[in-house]
């Protein structure tokens, strides 16, 4: 297990350093710095200035150089609109993103999968048939819709909630649920199908001839068996939501990490763009690990 | 005769189907009585799982339904009784186990939680259970059972599972024990064990045992009554002697005059020019040795049958005469040349020569292939062999020679039963006219008179177009009947071959000799007289 994870961070770590050197000179590729950080009207000596400072200058392999040494010490650069340092700016946003997908995710996992095998217990039931209807729909309702038609709805029609922002728990209400929709459509539909597979097979019949109850046989038999494929799907979705839920949370008025993002490509704020795709990339390698880890968790079957 | 405690009386279930509805059983009788041992003999699609899987409360219902019928326990009816009441019967009072173990037990939970379970759920305190539960392992032959109680399912053997299942129906001692082909797929010295066992636990519990087999020779062993079922009826019942000795119905005359094992022993072909000649064949997988210098003489024409317990590296040799593995050391010389170092474009003229035909054809055709595709693919891949105008009467040829018709070209694999796929998978093998064809446990999963129909067809063919069979089996009666020379495999090695008739009347080794005796006879005097054999080897 040990080796595992170790292997397993060596092959990240490669990944990672390429994505820095892809952001390295892609970034470079967009055009000279200088034009794209400066106002169009700069003067030839703040252009000057700026290179001279930016260390732009120099041979292209040489700001490479700079710029790993910059990566190894986690010094990202300097916010442009906040003048702090990138990273502190990128990880305070992560904050608010972190939560926001754990608690969707949460109210995610228990709803699909309490429903979903309820639903494969009994197929074509009418819990069934309304579940799968209700996710069918979720599943496939585009989230900037629906989150515009939430805000009319219950901020402005009813005046319930608010429309954007944070600082009371009703601020939250409106964007969890607007995200929870689509991956509970979806997982839902998961887990049906897997519980549907693992309710037919052989060892739940022995658990029926052993005398064991409905309900026992749905969640301790039959559910253990049938979450591997949920969690690969929860994995994606959560990844998804790690990255920034971008059109929510820009709606929403949310200062999650994909708001961030989306302000900063705006007004060309490299180093916080630069910092932030680190550290999604770096939170999406833990929780790929952390599924890995499950699945040895769920299945005795899979050791490392 | 004593008081049954589990009868069925004029059952009937149907169960709906794409198809339309399948009457799965038609109006079935029979009882049990306590400390006796009842077979319900049949082949596959008789209907001989669906009473005790009425009895279990195990048949879905849709797409089943109960038509008819009464499940008397204790003189009660199942049937009326609620889920609740059922659950509290099953396991304490009626237990089952069943086929292959390893589906059959939660690939999640220790054995020891699952034993445990069976009692917890009944009201047994944790603690109890669990000293218990060890006991029982004990009991049922596991070596270590607390070690073993904290082990998975995939940590077993196949005998070992059943063992666990069998500890996990017993535990709390129920009146009725119903084993659905408990011993199938395991191989014949374990099955010994394994019904060797049911009989002590049954003698010292006084419980009754339903025994759901297809095996006569399981029947032979172990049972007191048979019942004979057929499309869902039964068809003759009595005492196994009078079953085998004396069969009334003409179903059953059938299914008595096709177990193998009765036939004339082949003398083996002289003369025969020297086909394929392995020596010192060799096989690891990284540092485990699976094959330690296998020797191996195939003749035009001849039928070797390889036998052994499973692991003993059958299906290896096989795996090596094809090329499908590397072999790590040795020879196979065939027709001067060395099979295990030949270039691949030689490879691919002898491969043509070398057919296969697998135990599930169910898995080895594929499903989306007509016949006549699955059949002339083999031509694509050799285009010399035939013309392509040529293909379309060539396959009807082969189809007949097979035993089908001509107009099956254009059926897919779903469409045949059991016997026929294998028949469709034979007569893919001809289409390259083979002069050797492996047969990896080719009629394991056919039923008693589809298996004696293929071994016919497979003799017959060897016969008229010359070709030699390595027949891989563990099945000894088959091999008695089929086989010209025997070779007698354990843990990689060769432990003794020679002709069919010197294995089997004069094996040399005690593993042939254990294996022979192991093997189950459909006769039960046989029978009788093996058990005496057994005892006393092992006494």
């Amino acid at each position: 297990m040990g080796r595992f994870i170790a292997r397993r961070t060596v092959a990240s770590a490669i990944s990672l350093a390429f994505l820095v050197m892809a952001v390295f000179f892609l970034s470079r590729l967009t055009g000279d710095p200088t034009d794209l950080y400066l106002p169009l009207d700069a003067s030839q000596e703040v252009r000057d200035n700026f290179r001279e400072l930016n260390g732009l200058n120099d041979p292209i392999l040489l700001q490479f150089a700079y710029y790993l040494g910059d990566m190894a010490r986690l010094d990202f650069g300097t916010s442009l609109r906040s003048a702090e340092p990138a990273l502190a700016v990128v990880l305070q946003a992560f904050q608010w993103t972190l939560v926001l997908a754990l608690v969707t995710m949460a109210f995610v996992t228990v709803a699909a999968v309490i429903l979903g095998s309820l639903a494969a217990f009994n197929v074509g039931g009418v819990l069934d048939r309304v579940a799968t209807f209700f996710s069918l729909i979720g599943a496939s309702a585009p989230d900037f819709w629906l989150a515009i038609v939430a805000i009319v709805i219950f901020s402005v029609n009813f005046g319930w909630l608010p429309t954007s922002g944070t600082g009371s728990i009703w601020h939250w209400i409106l964007p969890v649920s607007v995200l929870f929709i689509r991956p509970f459509g979806l997982i839902l539909q998961v887990v049906r199908g897997s519980m549907i597979n693992a309710l037919g097979s052989a060892y739940v019949k022995t658990a029926r001839a052993k005398g064991v109850a409905p309900q026992p046989i749905i969640f301790t038999h039959a559910l253990r068996n049938a979450m591997l494929p949920v969690v690969t799907v929860m994995g994606d979705q959560a990844a998804g939501m790690l990255n920034g839920a971008v059109i929510v949370e820009t709606i929403f008025g949310f200062p999650g990490v994909g708001k961030l993002m989306i302000d900063s490509i705006l007004q060309r704020d490299f180093a916080v763009i630069l910092a932030a795709i680190m550290v999604t990339a770096v939170a999406i390698f833990i929780m790929n690990l952390l599924i890995d880890l499950a699945y040895a968790l769920l299945d005795p079957r899979i050791r490392y | 005769m004593p008081d049954p405690i589990l009868e069925v009386r004029d059952l009937s279930v149907t169960f709906e189907t794409a198809r339309g509805p399948v009457r799965a059983v038609r109006n079935v009788n029979w009882h049990l009585a306590r400390g006796e041992v009842l077979a319900i003999l049949g082949e596959s699609g008789s209907g001989k799982s669906v009473s005790a899987s009425a009895v279990m409360d195990l048949i879905d219902i849709p797409p089943g339904r109960i038509d008819s019928g009464e499940i008397l326990f204790e003189g009660r009816d199942l049937l009326k009784m609620s889920p609740k009441e059922r659950r509290k019967i099953n396991g304490p009072r009626i237990a089952m186990i069943f086929q292959d173990p390893l589906s059959h037990l939660n690939p999640v939970w220790t054995v020891g939680w699952q034993i445990e379970e069976a009692m917890v759920i009944h009201g047994t305190g944790r603690a109890e259970a669990r000293s218990k539960m060890i006991e029982l392992l004990g009991k049922v032959g596991l070596p270590n059972p607390a070690e073993a109680a904290a082990k998975y399912p995939h940590q077993f053997s196949g005998g070992q599972r059943q063992r666990v299942m069998i500890a996990m129906a017993l535990a709390l001692k129920p009146d009725v024990l119903i084993a659905d082909e408990p011993t199938t797929a395991l191989d014949v010295t374990v099955q010994a064990q394994i019904l060797a066992l049911l009989e002590d636990l049954q003698r010292e519990t006084g419980m009754g045992l339903l025994i759901i087999t297809h095996d006569l020779g399981v029947v032979a062993e172990i049972a007191d009554r048979c019942i004979v079922m057929n499309k869902g009826e039964i068809v003759e019942t009595g005492t196994p002697a009078q079953i085998h000795n004396d069969p009334q119905h003409p179903y059953t005359k059938k299914l008595i005059a096709a177990a193998p094992g009765k036939g004339q022993m082949s003398d083996g072909g002289d003369g025969r020019s020297l086909l394929l000649q392995m020596r010192g064949a060799t096989k690891a997988y990284g540092d485990v040795a699976v094959l330690h210098g296998i020797d191996l003489d195939i003749h035009a024409g001849e039928c070797v049958a390889v036998v052994g317990e499973s692991g003993s590296g059958k299906s290896t040799v096989a795996k090596l005469i094809t090329r499908l593995e590397p072999a790590s050391g040795g020879t196979a010389m065939w027709k001067g040349e060395d099979l295990f170092t030949m270039p691949p474009r030689r490879l691919l003229e002898v491969r043509r020569e070398v057919q296969m035909v697998f135990q599930d054809p169910t898995q080895s055709l594929n499903p989306r292939m007509s016949v006549q595709d699955i059949i002339s693919e083999a031509w694509v891949i050799h285009p010399d062999i035939l013309p392509r105008h040529r293909w379309r009467d060539r396959v009807a040829e082969l189809l007949e020679q097979v035993g089908l018709e001509p107009d099956h070209a254009h059926r897919y694999p779903h469409q045949f039963s059991g016997g026929q796929r294998q028949r469709v998978a034979i007569a893919r093998a001809l289409a390259l006219e083979p002069r050797l064809i492996i047969c990896d446990e080719a009629v394991s999963a056919l039923d008693v008179q589809v298996q004696a129909q293929v071994i016919r067809l497979l003799a017959r063919l060897g016969r008229e177009l010359n070709i030699a069979y390595l027949f891989i089996a563990h099945d000894l009666p088959v091999v008695r009947d089929f086989a010209d020379s025997v070779v007698v495999m354990k843990l990689g090695r060769v432990v003794e071959q020679g002709p069919v008739r010197q294995i089997f009347d004069t094996p040399r080794q005690d593993y042939t000799r254990n294996l022979m005796a192991a093997s189950l006879d459909p006769d039960p005097d046989v029978q009788a007289a093996r058990r005496r054999q057994r005892q006393e080897m092992m006494a």
